[in-house]
């Protein structure tokens, strides 16, 4: 490797300090005195989970409208595992992740050759399909009820689970930075050039020999399994899953707060659960009865003016202030 | 058998409504490729004009229509001019979170403007009861609607074919910037278009007063089923709607009659099956009405 491709990849494999800040940033505001806990836990698992659609999204280009699916899967995996005796959170979250993972797998094969219009149908049906199931299935997931019992060990053997969600928010804060890094490593290896050449120009990665359609597959199950996790996360840190985790609702929201955030940058999805979970928690306080309509605007707002999202655009500000070219 | 016929009856004029609310989107998707989600509200707009312009102005059912496709045509006109021609060139997922956002908002402001709950409507006692027709009973309103579906889609399909507007709507269809280059006026087809879609969607929401609850959840409601309608049948294309809208249609009533168990899902296991085996829709033949 000559010294100019090294350059090339160096200031994406160091860590910057904003990277540094925003897990310190997360760190501090637990001993911020009077912090709502369970509300930063919240929005730490709607961030992994936008975040791992990012994977296929951002770096891929694959639009997902069904991404719920995953996320309920990994859900109900933690939820069952826990209540019928399994009550280790590590090993459980694992095999919640493998379980969405395959299913992930699966799912990427039926949908490879799919684009546009007829990928958001297929992903949205298959969703819808499993919400229904899971919602008429009242014997097994309790229905609109949800799963009664799930109960966790502690963590590690060390840490409970506490009703002031101390635990939990660690818990999740850990788990999310651990993923982050993965995933970090994941897009800037090969592989992730691969995934990133082949949304820029597929037919040209197909003449240089790259497997694309494999590898889409591959993406598509290593997000259906960073989904299954985040929903695990739920289930333990709350105790409780009901079918609403599958739902379409909820594969809109999280599309919108990664366009809030930015795509293609992992950390967009962060930024845009922050962003999303405040906001939509102040409109709702304000305005209890007609939020969606604020929520509305606030998507047709964004779609218009800034529309690489939150973090790209700060960057380009950044870069314009330093005087780069962009 | 006349269960089945009954059945076959009863999804053919669901399928009606579907299609009159779904064509104008069909028909702008294949042609600026704009993926309105928010063509659902405008058919909730037609619902609301109809339960709230009938007792209000004292007018007949049968006045109100016509009203639901003017008015909705001019406000889709509005929305074209003034938003969805910003956004043509943009991908997929902007438009589709645009309109969605535009569709969150109509849902609001059908809630402060109509207040939460559903809005009933007076039914005409020519539309009420029963009417013996080859051996079966049979709903007047069902068979308006069948009717009035027949029609429309007859009236749209000679539009296309037979009028000079039409020819133009084709060739925007099949190749906008040869229609532009050949001297056609394609920003105003679009509009047009797109008003005429709208239009059609107030009136399908119009016509659905009698089968369908009109409350401010309804564009949510039937959002899925437009686009469901949408993929299978193909977009730009007239009769692949009309097709996936009654097959559609009859599967959902059918499927709630014989496995109301299974809920929707056969619905959405149709859809996924057929999406797999063609990803264009049943009928995707460009430049064909």
């Amino acid at each position: 490797m000559t010294p100019h491709e090294h350059s090339y990849f160096q200031p994406s494999t160091r860590w910057n300090r904003w990277e540094i800040a925003f897990w310190l940033a997360w760190a501090a505001a637990y001993f911020i005195p009077g912090t709502n806990l369970p509300l930063l836990t919240h929005i730490l698992v709607w961030g992994l989970f936008a975040m791992s659609l990012d994977l296929i999204l951002g770096y891929r280009g694959i639009a997902s409208l069904g991404h719920a699916a995953f996320f309920g899967i990994g859900a109900y995996a933690a939820g069952f595992l826990a209540k019928f005796g399994w009550t280790e959170p590590l090993s459980g979250l694992l095999l919640a992740g493998i379980t969405a993972g395959l299913t992930g797998l699966l799912t990427g094969r039926i949908v490879r050759g799919l684009h546009g219009v007829a990928l958001l149908m297929v992903t949205l049906g298959l969703n819808m399909m499993l919400y229904d199931a899971a919602q008429r299935a009242t014997d097994i997931t309790g229905g609109d009820d949800g799963l009664q019992g799930v109960a966790l060990a502690p963590v590690l053997g060390l840490f409970r689970f506490d009703m002031y969600g101390h635990t939990a928010y660690w818990y999740v804060l850990t788990v999310a930075f651990v993923l982050l890094v993965l995933a970090r490593a994941l897009v800037r290896s090969p592989f992730g050039l691969a995934l990133r050449g082949a949304r820029e120009n597929p037919l040209r990665m197909l003449t240089l020999g790259a497997p694309i359609e494999r590898d889409a597959i591959l993406a598509f199950g290593l997000s259906a399994a960073g989904a299954g996790i985040a929903g695990a996360l739920l289930t333990q840190t709350t105790q409780f899953v009901a079918p609403e985790v599958l739902a379409f609702q909820r594969s809109a929201d999280v599309l919108t707060m990664l366009v809030i955030g930015g795509l293609g940058r992992l950390y967009g999805g962060f930024i845009g659960a922050l962003v999303f979970v405040l906001l939509h928690d102040t409109v709702a306080a304000l305005d209890p009865i007609y939020w969606y309509f604020w929520i509305g605007l606030l998507l047709v707002f964004i779609v218009t003016f800034f529309r690489q999202g939150i973090l790209n655009t700060l960057d380009k500000l950044l870069a314009s202030r330093r005087g780069e070219a962009v | 058998m006349a269960v089945i016929a009954t059945m076959l009856f009863n999804g053919l004029a669901y399928g009606v409504l579907l299609f009159s609310m779904a064509v104008g989107l069909a028909l702008t998707m294949g042609m600026m490729r704009f993926v309105n989600l928010a063509q659902v509200s405008l058919a909730m707009t037609g619902g609301y004009l109809v339960v709230v312009a009938m007792p209000h102005f004292g007018l007949p059912y049968l006045a109100t229509l016509p009203l639901c496709f003017v008015l909705v045509a001019l406000l889709t006109m509005l929305l074209e001019r003034w938003v969805f021609r910003h956004f043509y060139g943009a991908d997929d997922l902007t438009q589709v979170l645009l309109t969605i956002g535009l569709l969150f908002m109509s849902v609001a402001g059908a809630a402060y403007l109509f207040g939460p709950s559903f809005r009933p409507m007076q039914v005409p006692d020519w539309l009420s009861g029963q009417v013996p027709l080859l051996g079966l009973m049979l709903d007047r309103s069902r068979l308006f609607l069948v009717g009035a579906g027949a029609t429309l889609a007859l009236a749209l399909f000679l539009g296309l074919e037979r009028t000079r507007f039409g020819a133009m709507v084709r060739a925007c269809v099949d190749n906008p910037r040869a229609a532009g280059a050949c001297g056609l006026n394609t920003s105003m087809v679009f509009a047009l278009t797109f008003a005429v879609g709208g239009g059609l969607a107030g009136l399908g929401g119009g016509l659905a007063v009698t089968q369908l609850v009109i409350d401010p959840n309804f564009p949510l409601r039937y959002l899925v089923y437009v686009l469901i309608v949408v993929s299978l049948g193909g977009t730009g294309t007239v009769i692949g709607t009309l097709l996936a809208s009654v097959l559609i249609g009859i599967v959902d009533v059918a499927g709630k009659y014989y496995m109301p168990q299974a809920g929707s899902s056969l619905l959405y296991l149709i859809t996924v099956v057929i999406m797999l085996w063609r990803p264009n829709g049943l009928l995707q033949r460009k430049g064909m009405p």
